[in-house]
């Protein structure tokens, strides 16, 4: 019975999300109350897996049974170090996102209880994807997730923005869960399991080519759900929900699934399933979404979209570390970025709702003052953010940058590059937002968030100075003996503190103190791409939908109309009818037509009989 | 003795005329009359072999029988078939068969 514990992480959840659906839909108090309860319980079970209860391995349960065992669908847990440790980021987060959605949502006339059930289903699936022993199982959490997602970002579904943007990031996910599905299916032919436990070790006696084309069927899941060039569109889109669901789901945890599932199999097959030539599929892809994304983030203007940007550009330096075969510091980064990335998006909520729901940065201003504190805690997450030496960041960020140059100094470079756009924008929207006066109204009536909304700020912030150190990134961070490695000072440090300068003395030239009421980069050609997102979205809309769709649909359309409607439906019907026409003269209603067929036949039977034909 | 075949002959023009009678005529009174006219034509025929196929100047008995069945039948058949006339003709005021295609139309 106890060593069956671990279960309760997937089914409390749920089982608040199913009584705030159907029991408490017209009561949010209770709704929410359920949903914070289930996040806190799952914490605390949490913390006491961490701090040494053990309950033995759960029971695996057969979902559906195959006559060939290993192609049968278990659902098991894992409760090792990497789950475990992972499993406090989300539930951690998740809590303190649950506690902060009661200030933030507070007066919204949406139905609520639909708010906490779509909350509380999410951390059934991120559970389910955290704890799963074996690829089907993380499967079944992928979607689950992309379907609690679906219903957060269009939580708001009467705003047309909200509803195509969940639309988009639920299809978009759609093409990357599709390369996944094929490459579990490959991974179950060519490992013979689907089961993180078994695949150890097998790699070695298979062929390269397979092994590259699984390992990237497998990435084309991650490119979708941790938002990679080129399906990273639907992320900034996404921030059209609400802004706690942006922090727990499009920030901290959902979008690292991808980066966990990752090293998850990095672990499991090992080192040597990642052939050269996948690996440098996932570097260069990593790679390119952060410079990508970075470039873009200079030029936003909704603080939201700045953080969106963010996210896809350390998401990217996360790809790339697991591409570089440095899964430890792909999950360092995913560790701490999750602290301080949910410290940045709750901090950007609370101004927001401070700010009466305005969002474009060049409305604030001058923020600092009306709301000390709440600037304080986000200035906090900037620091780790761009990296300062001694916020969590900053080690997270230097244990990539050791591992890019280690194997492969281009990725150092870039990484190098990206770091310095990354102070560049980040020191753009709190100059734009916090300095000077307040450009808008809203921003003049700006006052300091209330407890429900200050407190999460405050514990995030610790977190995001604190959770680098060695003391308590070795206990804490989502991977089987990790340890903080020894700091020196070297190459990357130079390098990094020179990015770091270098952004803050550009931002600090270009943007002042905040006095300036428009963006002085705008303007120019390179600007409105940058604001036009590279022209990538236009280029889907307007190539992939508008042309390769289209032309699909019509060849569809065509066959529809032509070949199943015309000569399918419509010709056999028609065929029919005219059938029944010609029959139903037969059937003309006078009593002596009738009279004289059967007469006629009685002349025709006699005939027969008489003469013997 | 009249051979077998004369009365064949009349029951089968008996049977033709009533046969004819439906075909041609719109009156159901009359097309009811020349329904019994073939029953009739029948039960001469069956009478008329009772009698050629009987030994010992014995007639077969059982198609007699038979025969009276028949008649027995036909009556049956007249008092439901007048009473169903009787009713149409309340229904309809008339009593024409190509008058009867409700249901085709």
């Amino acid at each position: 019975m106890m060593q069956n514990l671990p279960w309760l992480f997937l089914l409390l959840p749920l089982l608040a999300a199913a009584l705030d659906w159907v029991l408490f839909s017209k009561c949010s108090k209770t709704a929410a109350t359920l949903s914070i309860l289930s996040a806190a319980a799952t914490l605390a079970l949490c913390v006491a897996y961490l701090a040494g209860l053990n309950t033995g391995a759960p029971d695996v349960y057969t979902w559906m049974p195959v006559a060939e065992e290993r192609l049968s669908l278990h659902l098991g847990l894992l409760t090792d170090p990497l789950a475990m440790r992972m499993m406090l980021v989300v539930t951690g987060i998740g809590l303190l996102v649950h506690i902060f959605s009661l200030g933030y949502m507070k007066g919204d006339t949406s139905n609520l209880s639909r708010y906490f059930a779509g909350l509380s289903i999410f951390m059934f699936s991120m559970s389910c994807i955290v704890l799963a022993d074996n690829l089907a199982m993380t499967f079944i959490g992928w979607e689950m997730v992309g379907f609690s997602s679906y219903l957060l970002i269009g939580h708001w579904y009467h705003k047309a923005s909200a509803a195509d943007a969940a639309k988009k990031a639920f299809i978009t996910n759609r093409v990357g869960d599709f390369g996944f599905l094929i490459g579990i299916l490959l991974t179950l032919g060519v490992f013979g399991s689907m089961n993180f436990a078994d695949m150890a070790g097998k790699a070695a006696g298979i062929p390269a080519a397979l092994l590259t084309a699984t390992v990237l069927c497998l990435f084309c899941g991650a490119v979708g759900k941790s938002a990679q060039f080129p399906l990273h569109v639907w992320l900034p889109d996404a921030m059209e929900g609400p802004t706690p669901v942006s922090a727990l789901i499009h920030a901290a945890t959902m979008v690292a699934a991808g980066v966990y599932m990752l090293v998850r199999l990095q672990i499991a097959m090992g080192h040597a399933a990642f052939t050269d030539t996948a690996c440098a599929v996932i570097a260069s892809v990593g790679a390119i979404t952060a410079a990508l994304a970075a470039l873009i983030a200079t030029q936003q203007d909704d603080i939201k979209r700045v953080l969106a940007y963010s996210t896809l550009s350390q998401l990217g330096y996360m790809v790339m570390a697991v591409g570089l075969l440095a899964g430890e510091a792909a999950m360092f980064h995913l560790y701490t970025h999750a602290w301080f990335k949910a410290l940045l998006f709750l901090g950007a909520g609370a101004v927001i709702v401070c700010c009466h729901h305005e969002q474009n940065i060049w409305k604030m201003g001058g923020l600092a003052k009306r709301m000390p504190l709440t600037v304080l805690c986000f200035l906090m997450g900037t620091c780790a953010l761009i990296a300062i030496p001694g916020f969590s960041g900053f080690f997270s960020k230097e244990a990539i940058l050791d591992a890019a140059l280690e194997h492969c100094p281009v990725f150092f470079w870039v990484g190098a590059g990206v770091a310095a756009l990354t102070t560049f924008y980040m020191t753009r929207l709190c100059l734009v937002a916090f300095c000077g006066s307040a450009r808008a109204h809203g921003a003049e009536q700006a006052h300091e968030a209330g407890a429900s909304m200050l407190l999460p700020l405050l514990i995030l912030a610790v977190m995001a100075i604190i959770s680098g150190y060695g003391f308590i990134a070795d206990a804490l961070v989502p991977y089987a003996g990790f340890e903080a490695h020894g700091f020196a000072v070297g190459l990357p440090f130079y390098v990094s503190l020179g990015s770091l300068g270098l952004g803050l003395v550009a931002a600090l030239l270009v943007y002042g103190c905040g006095k300036r009421s428009s963006d002085p980069l705008a303007g120019n050609a390179l600007s409105a791409a940058l604001r036009e997102r590279l022209y990538i979205d236009e280029f889907y809309d307007k190539v992939l939908i508008g042309g390769v769709q289209a032309i699909i649909a019509h060849i569809i359309e065509f066959i529809d109309a032509a070949i199943i409607r015309g000569l399918c439906v419509q010709g056999s019907a028609w065929l029919t009818s005219r059938f029944g026409l010609l029959l139903s003269k037969l059937q003309g209603g006078s009593l002596r037509a009738y009279t004289f067929l059967s007469g006629l036949g009685l002349l025709v039977l006699i005939i027969l009989l008489a003469f013997n034909f | 003795m009249i051979p077998l075949a004369h009365y064949l002959i009349l029951s089968g023009l008996l049977f033709s005329i009533g046969l004819a009678g439906i075909i041609i005529r719109k009156n159901i009174l009359v097309v009811f009359m020349c329904l019994e006219l073939m029953l009739t034509a029948a039960n001469i025929s069956l009478v008329a072999f009772s009698r050629a196929q009987g030994t010992a100047g014995l007639p077969v008995y059982d198609v007699q029988i038979l025969s009276l069945f028949v008649t027995g039948i036909a009556a049956a058949e007249v008092a439901i078939g007048l009473a169903l006339i009787v009713a149409l003709f309340r229904a309809r005021k008339t009593v024409e068969s190509t008058a009867l295609n409700t249901l085709k139309d």
